[in-house]
């Protein structure tokens, strides 16, 4: 029951080790004053942690719209994204479809990971909140991309496969800022239920490929 | 009693009809807004908030119509149009809520910190509430015209910018994660763009409202402090800089456009 905690916590110390361990020479600063701000206008409450304000390199990047277009700022994305797509895991066992009707349950699930959530609490997926997934469900968002037939469209090959994991995983390993949660690297989602979501995009039988 | 039961009522028919109809959550709402024409249920808080505004309270047992929102003591018609803005008395920026929390304290003697303490919907805050609605009503048709003239109003408008495309937490939100492009929805919900004026004309000048999904008026505080508890942040503070910071960042955006509060919300 500490899991949900421990792992976004997890996640965290990842982030801060990214942060020194970084590939690229330099550090972007926080406007002082900014950070000054956040901090005394937030404290913490529940699992949602004062530690929560501070970013990690691909929060920083993605914060300062200057910086990311300049040179510098691309050079940066790159360097960001190649560091990420090297520390993504794949499946412990191998296998990369789980179960597309458990997927569908963590799409539907927004749930998770704020102050009114609990070390309990079963953090959901939120696919719908951003993207069209099945033809069934009509409340959906439209920040991503609409995922209707994304099996259909794209069969299931290795690399298929090993993309969609990887942009499940760390979307920011292909676009530094990405709108789409790191949902592997700050643990917002177990493996199974990767797998799960894997199998909702993928499997033929899946109603999304229907 | 009987504000209860009309949002029970309002709660009924937005289930029902949600079910029955796979509209978009706007048309939806359009709607509602129609069939309840000038009957807000945020006028009940109104209400109660106009009387709260003259009777005296607190340990100084005084009343708030001294309290100056801007346009000189005890002047509410336009207040809320022109904030936040800079007081001479605090040296610093107030959004609506904040100024009220001064004049409580000051002219009243309710400490602010009782009321930063508190929970949205009880106790002092709960009258902060009600007090809101009603002057956010006497704006209701106006221009929004927040200023920036003083050197502090335009470091709160900076920051509050950037302060509006800052990410944090474990999902990588900012507030320009979903208020900075058109047209866009999370689920069947609406997000205006909070970076143009026609979005920030939707968002700023529709709030406070009353939220018929919750049955409660909702200041501009709490809806602030729910798109933080969705962006996965820690708590923003009642009344704190970062909520000013936005608020003036919103504003400002939203300069000329009609302010057509108290709201009505999903």
């Amino acid at each position: 029951m500490k899991t949900t905690l421990t792992k976004l916590g997890l996640g965290f110390s990842t982030a801060v080790l990214m942060l020194t361990a970084a590939p690229t020479s330099f550090a972007q600063q926080v406007d002082p004053a900014v950070q000054a701000m956040m901090e005394r206008s937030f404290r913490e409450q529940g699992i949602a942690k004062m530690d929560r304000i501070k970013q990690d390199e691909f929060q920083a990047l993605c914060s300062d719209e200057k910086f990311r277009a300049s040179a510098e700022g691309q050079k940066k994305a790159e360097a960001l994204q190649k560091a990420a797509l090297a520390a993504i895991k794949p499946p412990s066992d191998g296998k990369y479809l789980g179960d597309w009707k458990a997927g569908e349950k963590v799409a539907q699930s927004g749930r998770g990971a704020t102050w009114s959530d609990t070390l309990k609490t079963v953090n959901g997926g939120g696919c719908y909140n951003c993207h069209q997934v099945t033809k069934e469900e009509i409340s959906y968002g439209t920040i991503g991309p609409s995922l209707l037939n994304y099996g259909k469209m794209r069969g299931n090959s290795e690399p298929i496969l090993v993309y969609t994991w990887n942009r499940i995983s760390n979307s920011k390993a292909y676009n530094a800022c990405s709108n789409m949660p790191r949902m592997a690297h700050f643990n917002l989602l177990t493996e199974q239920q990767m797998k799960d979501v894997m199998a909702l995009l993928l499997d033929p039988a899946s109603p999304v490929n229907k | 009693m009987k504000r209860y039961i009309f949002a029970g009522l309002l709660a009924s028919l937005i289930g029902t009809t949600s079910i029955a109809y796979a509209q978009s959550a706007s048309d939806q709402l359009a709607e509602y807004r129609r069939m309840l024409a000038d009957g807000n249920p945020a006028e009940l808080y109104e209400a109660e908030g106009e009387e709260l505004w003259s009777k005296p309270a607190g340990p100084k047992k005084a009343s708030l119509e001294k309290c100056d929102l801007g346009l000189g003591p005890g002047v509410v018609n336009g207040a809320s149009a022109q904030l936040p803005r800079y007081f001479k008395d605090t040296d610093r920026v107030q959004d609506l809520e904040s100024r009220l929390m001064t004049c409580m304290s000051t002219i009243q003697g309710i400490p602010e910190a009782e009321i930063v303490k508190g929970s949205f919907g009880k106790g002092v805050r709960k009258d902060l509430e009600a007090i809101v609605a009603y002057i956010v009503t006497q704006s209701k048709g106006m221009k929004v015209n927040a200023p920036v003239a003083h050197p502090k109003e335009k470091e709160m408008l900076a920051l509050g910018e950037k302060i509006f495309y800052l990410q944090g937490g474990p999902m990588d939100f900012s507030c320009a994660s979903c208020h900075a492009v058109d047209d866009k929805r999370i689920r069947m919900q609406d997000l205006p763009n909070l970076t143009k004026a026609k979005g920030a004309e939707e968002g700023w000048g529709t709030w406070p409202a009353y939220r018929v999904s919750s049955g409660t008026f909702w200041t501009m505080q709490r809806r602030l402090n729910d798109c933080y508890r969705q962006q996965r942040m820690p708590f923003p503070i009642y009344g704190s800089d970062v909520t000013v910071a936005l608020s003036v960042f919103m504003a400002n955006k939203a300069n000329g456009g009609t302010i057509q509060t108290p709201g009505l919300k999903r």
